[in-house]
Protein backbone atom coordinates (compact mmCIF):
# COMPACT_ATOMS: atom_id res chain seq x y z
CA UNK A 1 0.00 0.00 0.00
CA UNK A 2 1.19 3.50 -0.79
CA UNK A 3 2.62 5.12 2.33
CA UNK A 4 1.75 8.58 3.59
CA UNK A 5 4.92 10.63 3.41
CA UNK A 6 6.57 12.68 6.13
CA UNK A 7 8.76 15.46 4.78
CA UNK A 8 11.05 17.52 7.01
CA UNK A 9 11.89 20.93 5.60
CA UNK A 10 15.10 22.84 6.20
CA UNK A 11 15.50 26.58 5.73
CA UNK A 12 18.83 27.27 4.09
CA UNK A 13 20.49 30.67 3.85
CA UNK A 14 23.85 31.17 2.20
CA UNK A 15 24.49 27.43 2.37
CA UNK A 16 23.73 27.09 6.10
CA UNK A 17 20.63 25.84 7.86
CA UNK A 18 19.06 28.67 9.81
CA UNK A 19 16.31 28.72 12.34
CA UNK A 20 14.46 31.51 13.97
CA UNK A 21 10.98 32.32 15.08
CA UNK A 22 9.04 34.66 12.82
CA UNK A 23 12.22 35.83 11.13
CA UNK A 24 13.39 37.24 14.47
CA UNK A 25 16.73 36.13 15.78
CA UNK A 26 17.57 33.94 12.84
CA UNK A 27 20.80 32.10 13.46
CA UNK A 28 22.87 29.51 11.68
CA UNK A 29 22.46 26.10 13.23
CA UNK A 30 24.33 23.75 10.99
CA UNK A 31 25.25 22.14 7.77
CA UNK A 32 22.27 21.23 5.55
CA UNK A 33 23.96 18.06 4.32
CA UNK A 34 24.53 16.79 7.87
CA UNK A 35 20.97 17.59 8.90
CA UNK A 36 19.52 16.01 5.75
CA UNK A 37 21.50 12.86 6.54
CA UNK A 38 20.13 12.89 10.08
CA UNK A 39 16.53 13.16 8.81
CA UNK A 40 17.25 10.37 6.34
CA UNK A 41 18.43 8.18 9.25
CA UNK A 42 15.21 8.99 11.10
CA UNK A 43 13.20 7.72 8.15
CA UNK A 44 12.25 10.91 6.30
CA UNK A 45 10.46 9.99 3.06
CA UNK A 46 11.72 13.03 1.29
CA UNK A 47 13.86 16.02 2.25
CA UNK A 48 12.87 19.56 1.40
CA UNK A 49 15.27 22.50 1.28
CA UNK A 50 13.81 25.97 1.26
CA UNK A 51 16.38 28.48 0.06
CA UNK A 52 15.85 31.77 1.88
CA UNK A 53 19.07 33.31 0.63
CA UNK A 54 18.45 36.95 -0.05
CA UNK A 55 21.35 37.73 -2.34
CA UNK A 56 21.98 36.56 -5.85
CA UNK A 57 25.59 35.61 -5.03
CA UNK A 58 24.46 33.44 -2.16
CA UNK A 59 22.20 31.43 -4.44
CA UNK A 60 25.10 29.60 -6.06
CA UNK A 61 25.79 27.96 -2.73
CA UNK A 62 22.46 26.12 -2.87
CA UNK A 63 23.60 24.21 -5.94
CA UNK A 64 26.62 23.01 -4.00
CA UNK A 65 24.46 22.06 -1.00
CA UNK A 66 22.17 20.04 -3.28
CA UNK A 67 25.10 18.33 -4.97
CA UNK A 68 26.66 17.28 -1.65
CA UNK A 69 23.31 16.13 -0.28
CA UNK A 70 22.58 14.01 -3.35
CA UNK A 71 25.89 12.21 -2.82
CA UNK A 72 24.89 11.16 0.68
CA UNK A 73 21.12 10.98 0.90
CA UNK A 74 19.19 8.47 -1.19
CA UNK A 75 15.62 9.62 -0.80
CA UNK A 76 13.92 12.20 -3.03
CA UNK A 77 15.11 15.76 -2.56
CA UNK A 78 12.92 18.80 -3.20
CA UNK A 79 14.32 22.31 -3.44
CA UNK A 80 12.28 25.51 -3.33
CA UNK A 81 12.75 29.18 -2.73
CA UNK A 82 13.46 31.83 -5.32
CA UNK A 83 13.15 29.53 -8.32
CA UNK A 84 11.85 31.66 -11.15
CA UNK A 85 13.10 30.34 -14.49
CA UNK A 86 13.67 27.17 -16.47
CA UNK A 87 17.41 27.74 -16.03
CA UNK A 88 17.04 27.88 -12.24
CA UNK A 89 15.16 24.58 -12.37
CA UNK A 90 17.72 22.97 -14.65
CA UNK A 91 20.61 24.00 -12.37
CA UNK A 92 18.98 22.58 -9.28
CA UNK A 93 17.93 19.32 -10.96
CA UNK A 94 21.37 18.86 -12.49
CA UNK A 95 22.90 19.25 -9.06
CA UNK A 96 20.86 16.23 -7.96
CA UNK A 97 17.48 17.49 -6.76
CA UNK A 98 14.55 15.31 -7.78
CA UNK A 99 11.88 18.00 -7.61
CA UNK A 100 11.70 21.76 -7.51
CA UNK A 101 9.04 23.71 -5.76
CA UNK A 102 7.84 26.93 -7.39
CA UNK A 103 5.81 29.46 -5.46
CA UNK A 104 5.62 33.18 -6.29
CA UNK A 105 7.11 32.70 -9.75
CA UNK A 106 4.28 30.32 -10.66
CA UNK A 107 1.71 33.00 -9.86
CA UNK A 108 3.64 35.73 -11.68
CA UNK A 109 4.29 33.51 -14.69
CA UNK A 110 2.03 30.42 -14.85
CA UNK A 111 3.67 29.42 -18.13
CA UNK A 112 6.74 28.47 -16.10
CA UNK A 113 4.77 25.47 -14.77
CA UNK A 114 3.91 24.15 -18.23
CA UNK A 115 7.38 24.82 -19.60
CA UNK A 116 9.02 23.05 -16.68
CA UNK A 117 6.61 20.11 -16.96
CA UNK A 118 7.27 19.75 -20.68
CA UNK A 119 11.03 19.90 -20.35
CA UNK A 120 11.62 18.01 -17.11
CA UNK A 121 8.38 16.08 -16.59
CA UNK A 122 5.50 16.75 -14.22
CA UNK A 123 6.99 14.44 -11.60
CA UNK A 124 9.58 17.04 -10.69
CA UNK A 125 7.36 20.12 -10.68
CA UNK A 126 5.88 20.94 -7.29
CA UNK A 127 3.81 24.11 -7.03
CA UNK A 128 3.83 25.62 -3.56
CA UNK A 129 0.63 27.42 -2.63
CA UNK A 130 0.51 29.67 0.44
CA UNK A 131 -3.12 30.20 1.34
CA UNK A 132 -4.89 32.52 3.74
CA UNK A 133 -8.48 32.34 4.93
CA UNK A 134 -10.86 35.06 3.75
CA UNK A 135 -13.73 36.39 5.83
CA UNK A 136 -16.23 34.44 3.75
CA UNK A 137 -14.43 31.18 4.55
CA UNK A 138 -12.77 30.77 1.17
CA UNK A 139 -8.98 30.89 0.76
CA UNK A 140 -6.83 33.41 -1.06
CA UNK A 141 -3.35 32.79 -2.48
CA UNK A 142 -0.59 34.94 -1.00
CA UNK A 143 2.95 35.23 -2.33
CA UNK A 144 6.29 36.74 -1.42
CA UNK A 145 6.28 35.12 1.98
CA UNK A 146 2.72 36.19 2.69
CA UNK A 147 3.28 39.87 1.94
CA UNK A 148 1.20 40.06 -1.25
CA UNK A 149 -2.42 38.93 -1.55
CA UNK A 150 -2.89 37.85 -5.16
CA UNK A 151 -6.67 37.69 -4.93
CA UNK A 152 -6.56 34.23 -6.51
CA UNK A 153 -8.81 31.60 -5.01
CA UNK A 154 -6.58 28.82 -3.63
CA UNK A 155 -8.82 25.96 -4.78
CA UNK A 156 -9.17 27.38 -8.30
CA UNK A 157 -5.43 28.04 -8.46
CA UNK A 158 -4.73 24.46 -7.39
CA UNK A 159 -6.92 23.17 -10.23
CA UNK A 160 -5.17 25.49 -12.65
CA UNK A 161 -1.64 24.43 -11.67
CA UNK A 162 -2.64 20.79 -12.11
CA UNK A 163 -3.92 21.59 -15.58
CA UNK A 164 -0.69 23.42 -16.38
CA UNK A 165 1.27 20.26 -15.56
CA UNK A 166 2.24 20.49 -11.88
CA UNK A 167 2.94 17.04 -10.47
CA UNK A 168 2.27 17.88 -6.86
CA UNK A 169 1.01 20.69 -4.62
CA UNK A 170 2.74 21.85 -1.45
CA UNK A 171 -0.06 23.56 0.42
CA UNK A 172 0.77 25.84 3.33
CA UNK A 173 -1.83 27.54 5.47
CA UNK A 174 -0.60 30.98 6.47
CA UNK A 175 -3.21 31.01 9.24
CA UNK A 176 -2.03 27.87 10.99
CA UNK A 177 1.67 28.12 10.13
CA UNK A 178 3.69 28.46 13.33
CA UNK A 179 0.59 28.25 15.56
CA UNK A 180 0.99 24.52 16.33
CA UNK A 181 -2.72 23.87 16.66
CA UNK A 182 -2.77 21.43 13.78
CA UNK A 183 -2.91 21.56 10.01
CA UNK A 184 -5.70 23.53 8.37
CA UNK A 185 -7.94 20.55 7.69
CA UNK A 186 -10.58 22.52 5.84
CA UNK A 187 -8.10 24.05 3.42
CA UNK A 188 -6.26 20.75 2.92
CA UNK A 189 -9.49 18.93 2.23
CA UNK A 190 -10.80 21.57 -0.15
CA UNK A 191 -7.64 21.45 -2.25
CA UNK A 192 -7.03 17.70 -2.13
CA UNK A 193 -10.59 17.06 -3.29
CA UNK A 194 -10.29 19.54 -6.13
CA UNK A 195 -7.21 17.97 -7.70
CA UNK A 196 -5.99 14.47 -8.56
CA UNK A 197 -2.29 15.19 -8.01
CA UNK A 198 -0.75 14.57 -4.58
CA UNK A 199 -1.13 17.29 -1.94
CA UNK A 200 1.44 17.91 0.77
CA UNK A 201 -0.10 19.54 3.84
CA UNK A 202 2.05 22.11 5.60
CA UNK A 203 1.75 24.56 8.46
CA UNK A 204 0.53 24.12 11.98
CA UNK A 205 1.55 20.72 13.25
CA UNK A 206 2.50 20.77 16.90
CA UNK A 207 2.15 17.19 18.07
CA UNK A 208 1.90 13.59 16.87
CA UNK A 209 -1.90 13.62 16.67
CA UNK A 210 -1.85 16.43 14.14
CA UNK A 211 -0.16 14.12 11.66
CA UNK A 212 -2.66 11.28 12.02
CA UNK A 213 -5.48 13.83 11.94
CA UNK A 214 -4.45 15.34 8.60
CA UNK A 215 -4.27 11.89 6.99
CA UNK A 216 -7.48 10.61 8.57
CA UNK A 217 -9.58 13.69 7.92
CA UNK A 218 -8.28 14.96 4.57
CA UNK A 219 -7.01 13.58 1.29
CA UNK A 220 -3.43 14.73 1.98
CA UNK A 221 -0.75 12.41 0.64
CA UNK A 222 2.11 13.84 2.67
CA UNK A 223 2.77 16.19 5.55
CA UNK A 224 5.61 18.65 5.81
CA UNK A 225 7.03 20.12 8.99
CA UNK A 226 9.98 22.34 9.71
CA UNK A 227 10.37 23.68 13.23
CA UNK A 228 8.87 20.65 14.95
CA UNK A 229 11.69 18.46 13.67
CA UNK A 230 14.15 21.29 13.71
CA UNK A 231 13.79 22.01 17.41
CA UNK A 232 13.81 18.25 18.05
CA UNK A 233 10.38 18.33 19.63
CA UNK A 234 9.62 15.19 17.63
CA UNK A 235 11.65 12.88 15.43
CA UNK A 236 10.48 11.58 12.09
CA UNK A 237 10.60 8.05 13.49
CA UNK A 238 8.21 8.99 16.31
CA UNK A 239 5.76 10.36 13.76
CA UNK A 240 6.03 7.21 11.65
CA UNK A 241 5.45 4.99 14.66
CA UNK A 242 2.41 7.01 15.63
CA UNK A 243 0.98 6.73 12.11
CA UNK A 244 1.44 2.97 12.09
CA UNK A 245 -0.26 2.71 15.48
CA UNK A 246 -3.20 4.57 13.96
CA UNK A 247 -3.29 2.14 11.07
CA UNK A 248 -2.04 4.70 8.57
CA UNK A 249 0.44 3.22 6.09
CA UNK A 250 3.91 4.62 6.79
CA UNK A 251 7.32 3.50 5.66
CA UNK B 1 33.26 -1.69 -13.32
CA UNK B 2 29.59 -0.97 -13.93
CA UNK B 3 28.59 0.86 -17.09
CA UNK B 4 25.66 3.25 -16.66
CA UNK B 5 24.34 3.59 -20.18
CA UNK B 6 24.04 7.21 -21.30
CA UNK B 7 21.61 7.81 -24.15
CA UNK B 8 20.75 11.39 -23.36
CA UNK B 9 17.78 10.72 -21.12
CA UNK B 10 17.21 10.53 -17.43
CA UNK B 11 19.02 11.43 -14.28
CA UNK B 12 22.15 9.31 -14.56
CA UNK B 13 23.95 11.07 -11.76
CA UNK B 14 21.70 9.84 -8.98
CA UNK B 15 22.48 6.26 -9.99
CA UNK B 16 26.18 7.12 -10.14
CA UNK B 17 25.97 8.83 -6.72
CA UNK B 18 24.45 5.70 -5.21
CA UNK B 19 27.17 3.46 -6.69
CA UNK B 20 29.87 5.87 -5.50
CA UNK B 21 28.33 5.76 -2.03
CA UNK B 22 28.49 1.95 -2.13
CA UNK B 23 32.12 2.15 -3.20
CA UNK B 24 31.42 0.48 -6.54
CA UNK B 25 33.33 1.74 -9.55
CA UNK B 26 31.11 2.94 -12.36
CA UNK B 27 31.21 4.99 -15.50
CA UNK B 28 28.49 6.90 -17.34
CA UNK B 29 29.04 6.02 -20.95
CA UNK B 30 27.65 5.64 -24.43
CA UNK B 31 30.84 4.04 -25.69
CA UNK B 32 30.43 0.47 -26.99
CA UNK B 33 33.98 -0.52 -25.97
CA UNK B 34 33.40 0.59 -22.36
CA UNK B 35 30.10 -1.26 -22.28
CA UNK B 36 31.80 -4.39 -23.62
CA UNK B 37 34.55 -4.09 -21.00
CA UNK B 38 32.14 -3.54 -18.07
CA UNK B 39 31.20 -6.27 -15.58
CA UNK B 40 27.56 -5.23 -15.63
CA UNK B 41 25.24 -2.68 -17.20
CA UNK B 42 22.64 -0.33 -15.79
CA UNK B 43 20.00 1.17 -18.05
CA UNK B 44 18.38 4.15 -16.30
CA UNK B 45 15.59 6.23 -17.73
CA UNK B 46 13.12 8.99 -17.10
CA UNK B 47 10.73 10.21 -19.77
CA UNK B 48 8.56 8.60 -22.41
CA UNK B 49 9.04 5.10 -23.86
CA UNK B 50 9.12 5.93 -27.58
CA UNK B 51 11.40 8.92 -27.24
CA UNK B 52 13.81 6.99 -25.01
CA UNK B 53 13.94 4.01 -27.41
CA UNK B 54 14.61 6.36 -30.32
CA UNK B 55 17.44 7.96 -28.41
CA UNK B 56 18.88 4.59 -27.45
CA UNK B 57 18.65 3.36 -31.04
CA UNK B 58 20.38 6.48 -32.36
CA UNK B 59 23.39 5.71 -30.14
CA UNK B 60 23.79 2.42 -31.99
CA UNK B 61 23.97 0.61 -28.63
CA UNK B 62 20.90 -1.63 -29.01
CA UNK B 63 22.77 -4.53 -30.69
CA UNK B 64 25.65 -4.08 -28.22
CA UNK B 65 23.31 -4.35 -25.23
CA UNK B 66 21.52 -7.36 -26.70
CA UNK B 67 24.81 -9.12 -27.22
CA UNK B 68 26.32 -8.16 -23.84
CA UNK B 69 23.38 -9.47 -21.78
CA UNK B 70 24.24 -12.94 -23.05
CA UNK B 71 27.23 -12.83 -20.70
CA UNK B 72 26.74 -10.12 -18.07
CA UNK B 73 23.97 -8.76 -15.84
CA UNK B 74 21.86 -5.79 -16.84
CA UNK B 75 19.61 -3.77 -14.54
CA UNK B 76 16.94 -1.54 -16.04
CA UNK B 77 15.56 1.17 -13.76
CA UNK B 78 12.10 2.75 -14.12
CA UNK B 79 11.71 3.56 -17.82
CA UNK B 80 14.93 1.59 -18.35
CA UNK B 81 13.08 -1.42 -16.89
CA UNK B 82 10.10 -0.84 -19.16
CA UNK B 83 12.39 -0.73 -22.20
CA UNK B 84 13.51 -4.30 -21.46
CA UNK B 85 10.12 -5.55 -22.66
CA UNK B 86 8.91 -6.24 -26.20
CA UNK B 87 6.55 -3.34 -26.65
CA UNK B 88 5.52 -0.07 -25.05
CA UNK B 89 2.20 1.71 -25.51
CA UNK B 90 3.05 5.22 -24.31
CA UNK B 91 2.09 7.77 -27.01
CA UNK B 92 1.63 5.07 -29.67
CA UNK B 93 3.11 1.61 -30.07
CA UNK B 94 6.89 1.24 -29.86
CA UNK B 95 9.29 -1.67 -29.94
CA UNK B 96 11.36 -2.23 -26.81
CA UNK B 97 14.55 -4.23 -26.38
CA UNK B 98 12.61 -7.48 -26.16
CA UNK B 99 14.83 -8.96 -23.44
CA UNK B 100 11.83 -9.99 -21.33
CA UNK B 101 8.52 -11.14 -22.83
CA UNK B 102 5.72 -8.67 -22.16
CA UNK B 103 4.38 -5.24 -22.92
CA UNK B 104 4.19 -1.91 -21.14
CA UNK B 105 0.82 -0.20 -20.79
CA UNK B 106 -0.91 2.54 -18.80
CA UNK B 107 -1.84 1.68 -15.22
CA UNK B 108 -5.54 0.93 -14.69
CA UNK B 109 -6.35 3.88 -12.44
CA UNK B 110 -9.47 2.36 -10.85
CA UNK B 111 -10.04 5.69 -9.12
CA UNK B 112 -6.46 5.99 -7.85
CA UNK B 113 -4.16 8.92 -8.56
CA UNK B 114 -1.91 8.50 -11.59
CA UNK B 115 1.11 8.65 -11.58
CA UNK B 116 1.72 6.07 -8.90
CA UNK B 117 4.09 8.22 -6.90
CA UNK B 118 5.65 7.68 -3.51
CA UNK B 119 6.80 4.88 -1.23
CA UNK B 120 5.07 1.56 -1.69
CA UNK B 121 5.73 -1.84 -0.12
CA UNK B 122 7.03 -4.84 -2.00
CA UNK B 123 5.41 -8.26 -2.13
CA UNK B 124 8.28 -10.52 -3.04
CA UNK B 125 6.97 -13.31 -5.26
CA UNK B 126 10.22 -14.91 -6.32
CA UNK B 127 13.64 -14.70 -4.69
CA UNK B 128 16.83 -14.21 -6.63
CA UNK B 129 20.28 -12.68 -6.27
CA UNK B 130 18.89 -9.14 -6.41
CA UNK B 131 16.20 -9.67 -3.76
CA UNK B 132 18.74 -10.97 -1.22
CA UNK B 133 18.25 -9.36 2.24
CA UNK B 134 14.93 -7.83 1.22
CA UNK B 135 11.97 -8.40 3.52
CA UNK B 136 8.31 -8.67 2.59
CA UNK B 137 6.78 -5.22 2.93
CA UNK B 138 10.01 -3.26 2.46
CA UNK B 139 9.23 0.15 1.01
CA UNK B 140 10.67 1.54 -2.24
CA UNK B 141 10.10 4.78 -4.13
CA UNK B 142 8.00 4.78 -7.32
CA UNK B 143 7.15 7.44 -9.90
CA UNK B 144 5.43 6.05 -12.98
CA UNK B 145 2.20 5.93 -14.96
CA UNK B 146 2.91 2.83 -17.07
CA UNK B 147 3.63 -0.72 -16.00
CA UNK B 148 4.89 -3.98 -17.47
CA UNK B 149 2.40 -6.75 -18.19
CA UNK B 150 4.33 -9.95 -18.14
CA UNK B 151 4.15 -13.60 -17.11
CA UNK B 152 4.44 -14.46 -13.39
CA UNK B 153 7.65 -16.37 -14.06
CA UNK B 154 9.44 -13.08 -14.81
CA UNK B 155 8.04 -11.18 -11.82
CA UNK B 156 10.04 -11.14 -8.57
CA UNK B 157 8.04 -8.49 -6.70
CA UNK B 158 4.83 -6.52 -7.00
CA UNK B 159 3.26 -3.58 -5.16
CA UNK B 160 -0.40 -3.04 -4.32
CA UNK B 161 -1.80 0.15 -5.76
CA UNK B 162 -4.61 0.57 -8.26
CA UNK B 163 -3.77 -2.98 -9.31
CA UNK B 164 -0.88 -5.40 -8.72
CA UNK B 165 1.96 -3.28 -10.05
CA UNK B 166 4.96 -5.10 -11.51
CA UNK B 167 7.84 -3.87 -9.35
CA UNK B 168 10.85 -6.17 -9.89
CA UNK B 169 11.45 -8.46 -12.85
CA UNK B 170 14.15 -10.89 -13.93
CA UNK B 171 14.92 -13.08 -16.91
CA UNK B 172 18.33 -14.73 -16.75
CA UNK B 173 20.94 -11.97 -16.67
CA UNK B 174 18.35 -9.28 -17.17
CA UNK B 175 16.87 -7.52 -14.13
CA UNK B 176 14.49 -4.60 -13.91
CA UNK B 177 13.13 -2.34 -11.17
CA UNK B 178 10.07 -0.20 -11.84
CA UNK B 179 10.90 1.86 -8.75
CA UNK B 180 14.04 3.93 -8.19
CA UNK B 181 16.51 1.93 -6.06
CA UNK B 182 18.80 4.98 -6.09
CA UNK B 183 16.05 6.95 -4.30
CA UNK B 184 14.76 4.17 -2.06
CA UNK B 185 16.98 4.66 0.97
CA UNK B 186 18.64 1.64 2.57
CA UNK B 187 16.40 -0.89 0.80
CA UNK B 188 17.26 0.57 -2.59
CA UNK B 189 20.96 0.68 -1.84
CA UNK B 190 20.81 -2.95 -0.80
CA UNK B 191 19.21 -3.89 -4.13
CA UNK B 192 21.93 -2.02 -6.01
CA UNK B 193 24.57 -3.65 -3.83
CA UNK B 194 23.14 -7.11 -4.59
CA UNK B 195 23.23 -6.35 -8.29
CA UNK B 196 26.82 -5.08 -8.12
CA UNK B 197 27.93 -8.16 -6.17
CA UNK B 198 26.38 -10.31 -8.85
CA UNK B 199 28.48 -8.43 -11.37
CA UNK B 200 31.66 -8.72 -9.33
CA UNK B 201 31.23 -12.44 -8.80
CA UNK B 202 31.03 -12.77 -12.53
CA UNK B 203 28.61 -15.63 -12.05
CA UNK B 204 26.93 -14.86 -15.29
CA UNK B 205 29.96 -14.69 -17.53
Amino acid sequence: MLAKRIIPCLDVRDGKVVKGVNFVGIKEVGDPVELAMEYDRQGADEICFLDITATHEGRGTMVDVVRRTAQNVFVPLTVGGGISSVDDIRNILRAGADKVSINSAAVRNPKLISEAAEIFGSQCVVVAIDAKRREDGSFTVVISGGRIDTGLDAVQWAKQVQQLGAGEILLTSMDTDGVKNGFDLELTNAVSQAVTIPVIASGGCGCLEHFSQVFEKTGADAALAASLFHFKELTVSQVKEHLRECGIPAR
Amino acid sequence: MIAIIDYGAGNLFSVKNALDFLGVESVITSDAAQIEAADALILPGVGAFGDAMNRLESTGLVPVIKQQVQKKPLLGICLGMQMLFEKGFEFGEHDGLGLIPGKVRLLNANGFKIPHMGWNSLNITQENAVTKNLAQGDYVYFVHSYMADTLPQYICATSDYCEQVTALVANGNVYGAQFHPEKSGKVGLSILKNFCELAQKGENK
